[in-house]
């Protein structure tokens, strides 16, 4: 069936279909400087709640075979600022703080009380390379368990000996393959690789991993999310 | 599903012309979205592949390619993180959308590439290649268009997969292992753009050389002069 019309009734019908598309337009709101900030924080933001919502309290990450870890050698060192913030191995403990029952000093030796979990799992940097390590420490569960942390609380936040700070979510922090890691490829962590305690955490990014711990606290707010987050990182990054 | 035609009389010459309605509205708008999301796509996809440009060892580093600033999109990895995704959302809502309008409307016929095609492919690349006739048109798509729009909406789809692979190795880590894990679903994140850029460059050049009146179809819907017949 054929329909008829003339030249300017048809020019008119064609106008009206062009101007169905100016919504698209508005995507321009993306190349305004001052929206654009807000746009892509507000897209981030979704993609977090997106990521908090994906993960999974009992899905574990893959582990590998002692043939599939990467040699020792070839573990990238990844710092912000130093190696080796040199610290004292003595005189170190564990600062606990915020909505925990035991709040103080932890040593290292109390770390090592609780049981050891031995794990080859992947290192995934938000730069995009990957690299399997041999990792061994407590669960971190396990120690929110000693210090009495309150576990409904939303956030575990972490400072580190060379100012780098960190946060995560609880339901990451309770994750079965969370560790307090004082051991790489069976030996104690090197101070490259943050020694005397890290955080070694499957389920999440690179840079969620903190070296050199000094300072963990629960808490349901969050002055600082991490060094990387801060300057425009996504917060949650779970992998 | 009837392609609606109209018959435009030009009251002066008393001259008629024929015009069809092919591309309908969610298509449009679709194509167009999707225009601006991969152009944002692949700019920050490629910022944050200078991060890390190897698909080998982090120790040593091999770089593969030192892929020029000025051709990215996001100024360095963390902005490139934030353009990549918040689009992704867009790029796959446009994909849904479009999928979905197709298949439910019918209109998929337009641009699937199904067996009844295959005997048309031939003489068409022949034609394309300057050794064979033009085959008549019977349809708004010849065999080696639909080919080419399936395979771009395959690779659509495609470059979604691997990119939740890379985004979620552990969530989804059936679909890293699919890929042979997070390390290769990298790499294939990485060809399948390739291989969507490779059908741009082509639909640039045929939009190019099927002249203004093709391509102002794609903005109104409407196509003056179908090469083919309209029921």
């Amino acid at each position: 069936m054929v329909l008829r019309t003339d030249k300017s009734k048809f020019r008119a019908l064609n106008r009206r279909e062009l101007l169905k598309l100016t919504p698209l337009v508005a995507v321009g709101a993306f190349a305004i400087p001052r929206l654009q900030e807000k746009l892509l924080a507000t897209g981030l933001g979704f993609s977090d709640w997106a990521s908090a919502r994906l993960f999974r309290e009992n899905h574990l990450a893959p582990t590998f075979a002692d043939s599939e870890v990467t040699p020792f050698e070839r573990f990238p060192i990844n710092d912000y600022d130093v190696d080796d913030p040199e610290v004292d191995f003595d005189s170190w403990t564990l600062t606990v703080s915020g909505a925990v029952q035991k709040p103080g000093e932890y040593t290292l030796a109390q770390v090592m009380q609780l049981p050891k979990l031995t794990q080859n799992t992947k290192h995934v940097c938000v730069e995009g390379w990957d690299v399997i390590g041999s990792f061994a420490g407590a669960r971190l569960s396990d120690f929110l368990k000693l210090i009495g942390a309150d576990t409904s609380a939303r956030f575990v936040y972490v400072e580190c000996a060379d100012d780098y700070y960190e946060s995560l979510d609880m339901a990451t922090a309770l994750h079965p393959q969370s560790l307090l890691c004082y051991e790489m490829y069976g030996r104690p962590l090197t101070r490259e690789h943050g020694a005397p305690l890290r955080l070694t955490l499957p389920t999440k990014i690179g840079y969620k991993q903190a070296k050199y711990l000094t300072d963990l606290k629960i808490t349901n707010l969050l002055q600082r999310v991490g060094y990387w987050e801060d300057q425009g990182y996504s917060s949650f990054y779970g992998l | 599903m009837a392609t609606r035609a109209i018959a435009i009389e030009d009251k002066k010459t008393g001259e008629v012309t024929e015009a069809v309605y092919e591309h309908p509205f969610v298509v449009r708008f679709c194509h167009w979205l999707n225009v601006i999301s991969l152009f944002v796509m692949v700019g920050s996809g490629l910022q944050i592949f200078r991060a890390f440009p190897s698909f080998g060892a982090k120790i040593p580093e091999k770089e593969l390619i030192n892929w020029p600033k000025s051709f990215a999109l996001g100024g360095w990895l963390g902005g490139a993180l934030q353009w990549h995704l918040t689009f992704m959302w867009i790029y796959l809502g446009t994909g849904l959308v479009y999928l979905g309008y197709q298949i439910f409307s019918g209109n998929y016929g337009q641009v699937l590439f199904v067996r009844r095609d295959l005997p048309g492919v031939w003489p068409m690349v022949r034609h394309y290649f300057f050794f064979g006739p033009k085959p008549p048109a019977r349809e708004a798509y010849n065999p080696l268009q639909k080919q080419a729009y399936t395979a771009a909406i395959a690779l659509g789809a495609l470059s979604v997969i691997t990119g939740f692979a890379v985004w979620k190795p552990v969530q989804f880590s059936w679909l890293a292992w699919l890929m042979g894990g997070f390390h290769w679903a990298r790499l294939w994140h990485f060809i399948t753009m390739w291989a969507i850029l490779a059908f741009v460059f082509g639909h640039l050049v045929m939009v190019v050389l099927h002249g203004w009146n093709n391509f102002l179809s794609m903005l109104t819907g409407w196509k003056k002069d179908p090469d083919y017949p309209v029921e």
